[in-house]
């Protein structure tokens, strides 16, 4: 007998639990999502970083401080084992008065108790040769060198595959609207697409955990959204080598100005908290952004002219009553997990939130686990066109003339790519064709021009693949179509 | 040297990027003047953006009639065809390399797989992009139903999309007008045409098409935020005073399923940028000679990607001259001349090229003025030339041409547009 395992949320935490509980051959994983894809929640947009475990206080935040290091530390095999784009750059904590070398202290000494390795003040002199173009200002920064950057929603897109693989059954575009409960145990989650049976339910529901956990009759703790803003420049804008970060304050890590993976330099974010019910509010907001260009000229002065901007964006951190991550089996209702509050550092910490569950089904549930004797830890990148030489692309147009076609110019995404794209779409169950989950999986629409060259061809490919009109494509899921019809339909007195 | 032994490898006097009307015109130029050509063009088909431009108003000057997008396209590709140049369509430049003046390496990929051609000289003609909403400063929701105005007509013009019914168009320039006009022959209901600027940045010609159509247009105004769930439902407008400023209390909502940018068209010039060639940021194009060589010898560039065009006529006439530009330097192995006479931006002028004059050859200068103005004078002071205008507009390029004779011996030029 199996049992069952339902994953409610498939961002970095649901998708990371999803991968650990893969590989005990007695569970049976599903992992459910309300969105058309996978990591399109809280996920999709954050600074994108692994941070070094220095500044959550072990005290007030046990278990931020204890998952946000083994998380850093899992990362850096997790990014080899699933071929998950990363750098590993290091990172500055800036210090522009005397002052706050007493806060850098803190941290170095926090730091030490919480195992982060290698990290030290440095002085002026070897902040500059660190980071050249650093502010003049600077008279000194906490050099923290296990800190990297990963691509967070390729992560989940690569943690799923890699579920999947093993066996992890996804339920996308499904919503839940109950959580069956009898005699103080999980029965099962109700959702849109019909009763889905588990003995543990695992709430991994991002900004919507205080939700789901109330439906299961446990309503101990709010998620309030505290919203996030962002800037991204241009690929020919030269940014930072590290990671660099104001001295931080008590609410915030402060505006962080960095190159992100894909070679952009991003700057942000700002934090501002909005009440609970302001769960879906992403949009960007000019006083927002303009807090966040303040904040990142103290440490970048050299700010690119509006013309290099390529996109703002905003993001929501899940802020939990008490501010640590819930992460704990509820005793009132046997087998419902909690995995909730995951704000930042939460993509740090996923690898380490997905071992701790484990952890938790074993001790706190007492279900023994065991191991399949074939699991495949491995995942393969999907092609991408800009990374080959042109020797390795010549041999993959030979056998496939699809990868000699560009679609996206910015970046040089060939058709190859998006079609591969789109089987892996579909391999994990996605249902709904859209242009994000292309976007997310090859960087097609992410460049210079922001997609007004290759959104229209990713569109046809997208139609063709998944056998729909064009105009019934989406943009992000149902309610985002391209367009309302063909271009005749309002003269005939039609609309789609 | 060779780059990449193992890809096949190719050999033209010269490669022409980007098969748009600056490009194709360029092609055959060289082709009659007896050059080995290739042309390389990352669509599946010729013509660049014209075969989505099915409104009439090409090629009054250069075929002295007037065609859709499609017919001066087609008219183009059809000589090309004739003269037997050679063209590869779905092939995208990966990378030039430029190892010395007649040696210049194009690596490009195609279905059929990626080459490297070596060339004495290259023709860039990669057109332009548009400017997005992101650029401009737009914040809000991320919705479906936001385009260029370019994007736009793709949509509708190739793929027989409608993107919506109820729009509002951001910029009164040429595109953005066409399209007003576009959306409202399928039906849809044009809300408002909003424009930064205290005049219409388009021909008259085409500004016309808001009274034709009955659209309202904004002036003084602009569009800051984009709100709606899946899709836009809602933008909010603003009213700018005299130096561009937001005016409080004057933001109002317009309700609206399409939202579409026209805000500008920005030269594609990154591949140059990345060997070194000299950018002119007020054109955003390449600093050229008169030959429209850049400053990389051998180099050549023509249409959009040397400064944004208002008629597709001009852009094939730069296509040619590059063509003759690039003979000229591969018969002398470079573009010789005795001196360089420097073109200087004077009053109310904000951009103009070439840049640099031999003074030994007939020119065209192409400029535009920074602000409208009524009954003026274009003048080059140090060649004592005057031309009286009766209006001169932004959206309007002025093209002029100066003879050999004249300006020989100058040693600088400035042009300057001033009260008559």
């Amino acid at each position: 007998m199996k049992t069952k395992v339902a994953i409610i949320g498939a961002g970095i935490s649901g998708a990371s639990i999803a991968r650990v509980l893969s590989r005990y051959e007695n569970l049976e994983v599903h992992l459910i999502e309300k969105a058309p894809d996978v990591g399109w929640g809280v996920s999709k947009a954050n600074t994108a970083l692994i941070h070094g475990g220095y500044d959550d206080d072990p005290e007030k935040y046990p278990m931020r401080a204890k998952l946000c290091i083994g998380g850093n530390r899992l990362w850096h095999q997790w990014v080899k084992e699933l071929e998950i784009p990363h750098v590993w750059n290091g990172a500055l904590i800036v210090a522009l008065k005397e002052e706050d070398f007493d806060e850098l202290e803190k941290l170095l000494e926090r730091g030490r108790q919480n195992g982060v390795p290698e990290m030290r003040i440095v002085d002026r002199e070897e902040v500059f040769h660190l980071e050249p173009n650093l502010t003049r200002e600077a008279i000194g920064a906490l050099w923290v060198p296990i800190v990297g950057q990963i691509g967070p929603i390729p992560a989940v897109i690569a943690i799923t595959e890699n579920a999947v693989a093993n066996g992890v059954k996804t339920h996308l575009e499904t919503e839940v609207r109950g959580i069956k409960v009898e005699n103080g145990e999980v029965k099962g989650v109700e959702t849109n697409n019909g009763f889905i049976e588990a003995d543990i339910v695992i709430n991994a529901a991002g900004l919507y955990a205080d939700e789901i956990a109330r439906i299961a009759g446990i309503d101990y703790f709010e998620i309030h959204p505290r919203k996030g803003e962002y800037w991204l420049f241009d690929d020919t804008v030269p940014g930072p080598r590290r990671v660099l970060f104001p001295t931080p304050t008590p609410i915030s890590k402060g505006i962080v100005v960095t190159t992100e993976v894909s070679g952009h330099l991003m700057i942000g974010p700002n934090a501002q908290d909005l009440p609970p019910e302001e769960k879906d509010n992403l949009a960007t907001t000019r006083e927002g952004l303009k807090e966040v260009w303040e904040g990142a000229k103290k440490l970048w002065p050299q700010l690119p002219p509006r013309s290099r901007v390529i996109r703002t964006f905003a993001g929501l951190r899940p802020e939990p009553t008490g501010g640590d991550f819930i992460i704990k089996a509820e005793e009132e209702v046997w087998g419902f997990i909690n995995v909730a509050g995951i704000r930042s550092p939460g993509l740090t910490s996923a690898p380490a939130i997905a071992y701790e569950v484990a952890e938790i089904i074993k001790r706190d549930l007492g279900i023994e686990l065991r191991e399949k004797s074939k699991w495949n830890p491995y995942r393969k990148e999907i092609t991408h066109f800009f990374m080959m030489t042109p020797e390795q692309a010549n041999e993959a147009v030979t056998k496939n003339p699809a990868y000699g076609k560009i679609v996206c110019r910015c970046n040089n995404v060939s058709e190859g790519d998006i079609l591969e794209a789109i089987e892996r779409m579909k391999f994990i169950g996605v249902k709904t064709p859209s242009v994000d989950s292309v976007k997310f999986r090859t960087k097609a629409t992410t460049g210079t021009c922001q997609g007004s060259f290759c959104r229209p061809k990713i569109i046809q490919l997208l139609a063709r693949e998944y056998g729909v009109e064009p105009w019934k494509v989406t943009l992000k899921g149902k309610g985002s179509e391209i367009g309302i019809g063909d271009v005749k339909a309002l003269l005939r007195g039609e609309e789609a | 040297m060779e780059p990449f032994p193992q890809i096949p490898m190719l050999s033209y006097d010269v490669v022409v990027i980007g098969g748009g009307p600056a490009g194709m015109a360029a092609a055959v130029r060289a082709k009659e003047l007896g050059l080995n050509v290739l042309l390389l063009d990352e669509n599946d088909y010729l013509g660049g953006i014209l075969p989505q431009c099915i409104h009439p108003g090409f090629g009054l000057h250069y075929y002295k009639e007037e065609l859709t997008g499609p017919e001066f396209a087609s008219r183009l590709a059809r000589k090309l065809v004739e003269l037997g140049v050679e063209y590869k369509t779905a092939a995208r430049v990966l990378e030039i390399k430029n190892y010395s003046d007649l040696e210049k390496v194009v690596i490009f990929t195609s279905p059929t797989g990626v080459y490297q051609v070596w060339a004495k000289a290259i023709i860039y003609a990669a057109g332009a992009r548009e400017r997005h909403a992101f650029e401009i400063g737009i914040v809000g929701d991320r919705v479906s139903g936001i385009y260029t105005a370019g994007e736009a007509q793709t949509l509708m013009d190739i793929y027989g999309i409608l993107p919506g019914k109820e729009v509002v168009i951001v910029g009164s320039g040429d595109v953005g007008l066409i399209m007003a006009r576009r959306f409202a022959l399928e039906g849809a209901k044009v809300k408002a045409v909003v424009e930064l600027m205290p005049y219409p940045g388009g021909l008259a010609r085409n500004v016309m098409i808001l009274r034709d159509f009955d659209i309202p247009l904004y002036l003084s105004h602009k569009v800051v935020e984009v709100r709606g769930k899946g899709r836009v439902e809602r933008v909010k407008v603003v009213r700018v005073d005299e130096n561009l400023n937001e005016i409080p209390g004057s933001e109002f909502w317009i309700s609206c399923d399409t939202l579409i940018i026209s805000a500008g068209l920005v030269p594609n010039v990154k591949k140059l940028e990345a060997i070194g060639v000299e950018i002119d940021p007020a054109t955003g194009g390449p600093v050229v000679n008169d030959r429209l060589e850049t400053s990389v010898p051998g180099i050549f560039v023509a249409g959009n990607s040397l400064l944004i065009n208002d008629l597709v006529d001009y852009v094939a006439e730069q296509g040619e001259l590059a063509a003759e530009g690039a003979k000229e330097f591969i018969e002398n192995g470079g573009i010789e001349s005795r001196k360089w006479i420097k073109v200087e931006k004077g009053e109310n002028v904000r951009l103009i090229a070439p840049h640099y004059l031999s003074g030994d050859r007939d020119v065209y200068l192409y400029l535009r003025v920074a602000r409208p103005m009524e009954d003026v004078e274009l003048r080059i002071p140090e060649i004592g030339r005057k031309m009286r205008l009766p209006v001169v507009k932004p959206a309007e390029m002025l093209r002029v041409k100066l003879k050999a004779e004249e300006i020989k011996n100058a040693e600088r030029l400035t042009v300057e547009v001033v009260e008559a």
